[in-house]
């Protein structure tokens, strides 16, 4: 510590260039910060799904629809406890660019399927009575405060009503929490005999099955046996369980993990010559000073620690600004799309080794021509 | 008296591109305890060299050089360094002062070195500042010095973690006459007040008038040594 307003002093020696450096590395670690985070969130959502609970969906495209009488035959295969089904309806609240998250299905099923899924009771009971109803997630309800008893018109892109309009009206009847399945806690889920009945087109068709099993070992059988049913047919299916589910669908957005390493990778690299050359600039404008600190008995590993540490300093401090930051900006993002989101502690810690790597790569040259320092010679001016 | 530097048959060469330069040839100088010496002589004379040698900034190529009967050729640099930081401090021509910390600070480098604790490194730098006559400077940056302050701090910074010897190389170099002559009676008075045995490499005969002996180097090898009344 008793170091450390010569370090700082160091730092501030030319205070635009500090600046300027303090800036991009604040700026390269934000980057980092909501990357990372994004990243852990994605590998955590898809930790967080459950294997033991599988998707049939359309062999041609998880958008074509199935047929319903399929819910049968799936329920009849051995090992299969309860089967859902669910439609992408496609709603928008007030206007096309408020996305609501919103499925037709088969609800009490629907709530068998998914146990993570908590609602009071009388709520789910009420939604079996209200043909109109429609049960809302908890972050839902809280972005639009909506409540129980509010009447809520949602507008579809896809699906018109025999009418010739648009929009469906619900009336909400129940608000459900999910707190092990929190991006679940965005959906909307209305009756899909409703649904079936007011739109003009695909009657008796699903989006895709929903079913648990009992046995989880068993996933990669079962889904065998369920596509087995449908082979050769119009709708041929693909099975798979949840777990792999989303892993399709994120594949679909491309190898997100590699993109982001990519990119951080690409910032880190690029900012490597950025400190490392604020640092030799730093020390060779800083030679004859150096020298004084060894003619006052400065070791040269103590001179060359001090160089490190100022690398470390300017790293360090620059990383934890950019990663609050990303702390600050990561639930601000959650909450515009709807979902809770904070900052994972590994991305914290993987972008404080990676400020201190970066730190010990950037210092290490100069902390290296520090060490090797005559003094006469740097003494002399020579 | 007892000697505290000694000096014996030491070479030192220098390469310069591909030529080795001899700069001390077979040198022998030996100071007493608590002598003011002046190292006079041309420029390219060897002074600074010297000066270094005994310092322990820099080996001879032959020789020995012992300071309180220490080797101080056979340490490593690592002991070496150790070694300058317990027993020498430094006086340069141009201050060499740190221009981002103030005067508190730049006093204080040396006692960072000690296990001293906070409260008494600052009283130690007090002390320091105080002798040289500059304690309601210590808030003040090498910038918002003139000459012969900035001097006196890098002379508080010598001092500070009280080393029995002082080597100056040129002190007065940079400093108008006036300015001059108030750094060399302070230096005198470390010398007879605090028995700091001081080394000085001067041009200046009017500087060199304030040590207690003179010795004249030419070409490496010393020419002329005489005791003053100083």
């Amino acid at each position: 510590m008793k170091y450390l307003p010569l370090l700082w002093a160091g730092l501030w020696r030319k205070k635009t260039r500090t600046i300027l450096t303090l800036l991009s590395v604040v700026v390269a670690f934000l980057l980092f910060g909501v990357l990372q985070g994004v990243n852990t969130w994605l590998s955590n959502t898809v930790k967080d799904t459950r294997v033991n609970r599988l998707y049939t969906v359309s062999k041609i495209s998880y958008v074509e629809p199935l047929p319903l009488a399929y819910l049968t035959q799936i329920e009849k295969v051995p090992g299969v406890e309860v089967v859902a089904h669910q439609t992408w309806f496609g709603g928008s609240y007030q206007d096309a660019k408020n996305m609501v998250l919103s499925y037709p299905t088969d609800i009490p099923k629907f709530f068998e399927a998914y146990p993570e899924l908590k609602i009071a009771p009388e709520q789910l009971q009420a939604m079996q009575r209200t043909r109109n109803g429609a049960l809302i997630g908890a972050s839902l309800a809280r972005q639009y405060g909506w409540k129980v008893g509010d009447r809520v018109p949602l507008l579809t892109s896809i699906w018109t009503k025999k009418d010739g309009t648009s929009s469906y009206d619900f009336e909400i009847v129940g608000i459900f929490t999910a707190p092990k399945l929190i991006s679940l806690e965005q959906n909307f889920l209305m009756n899909w005999e409703y649904f079936d009945e007011s739109r003009s087109f695909g009657h008796g068709q699903v989006g895709w099955y929903i079913f648990r099993i009992r046995d989880a070992s068993q996933s990669t059988a079962i889904s065998k046996q369920v596509d087995a049913l449908f082979a050769n047919s119009l709708n041929e299916t693909k099975t798979q369980n949840e777990q792999e589910f989303l892993q399709a669908q994120l594949k679909q957005l491309g190898n997100i993990s590699f993109m982001v390493n990519a990119i951080v990778g690409a910032v880190m690299f690029t900012l490597l010559f950025l400190t490392g050359n604020t640092m030799m600039q730093s020390v060779r404008e800083r030679i004859p000073e150096l020298a004084v600190l060894k003619t006052l008995g400065f070791t040269d590993s103590a001179v060359t620690t001090l160089v490190l540490a100022e690398s470390a300093l300017l790293c360090v401090i620059a990383a934890l600004v950019g990663l609050g930051l990303a702390a600050v900006i990561f639930p601000i993002a959650g909450s515009l799309i709807g979902g809770t989101l904070l900052m994972p502690m590994g991305a914290v810690v993987a972008g404080i080794l990676a400020a201190l790597a970066l730190a010990l790569i950037s210092g290490g040259p100069p902390a290296w021509r520090a060490n090797r320092l005559a003094v006469v010679d740097a003494l002399a001016g020579r | 008296m007892t000697t505290l530097v000694s000096v014996k048959n030491v070479v030192k060469r220098y390469t310069r591109g591909k030529q080795k330069v001899e700069v001390l040839h077979h040198l022998n100088l030996d100071i007493a305890e608590g002598e003011f010496l002046a190292l006079m002589g041309p420029s390219g004379s060897g002074k600074t060299t010297l000066l270094n040698l005994i310092g322990g900034l820099d080996r001879p190529d032959e020789g020995e050089i012992s300071v309180h009967g220490q080797r101080i050729d056979k340490l490593s640099n690592r002991e070496l360094a150790k070694w300058r930081a317990r027993n020498v401090g430094f006086v340069f021509q141009f201050y060499n002062l740190m221009p981002m910390l103030n005067a508190e600070r730049n006093v204080e480098l040396p006692l960072l070195l000690t296990n001293l604790s906070r409260a008494r490194r600052k009283q130690n730098v007090q002390a320091a500042l105080t002798l040289v006559g500059l304690a309601d400077r210590a808030s003040h940056k090498p910038s918002e010095l003139s000459g012969g302050q900035q001097q006196r701090v890098a002379i508080a910074r010598a001092l500070v973690a009280d080393p029995s010897l002082l080597v100056c190389d040129e002190p007065t170099g940079d400093l108008d006459r006036h300015t001059a002559e108030e750094i060399l009676d302070l230096m005198r008075t470390l010398n007879q007040k605090q028995k700091k045995t001081i080394i000085m490499v001067t041009h200046d005969p009017k500087a060199a008038e304030y040590a207690s002996r003179q010795v004249h180097l030419d070409k490496g090898t010393l020419l002329e040594d005489q005791r003053t009344a100083a």
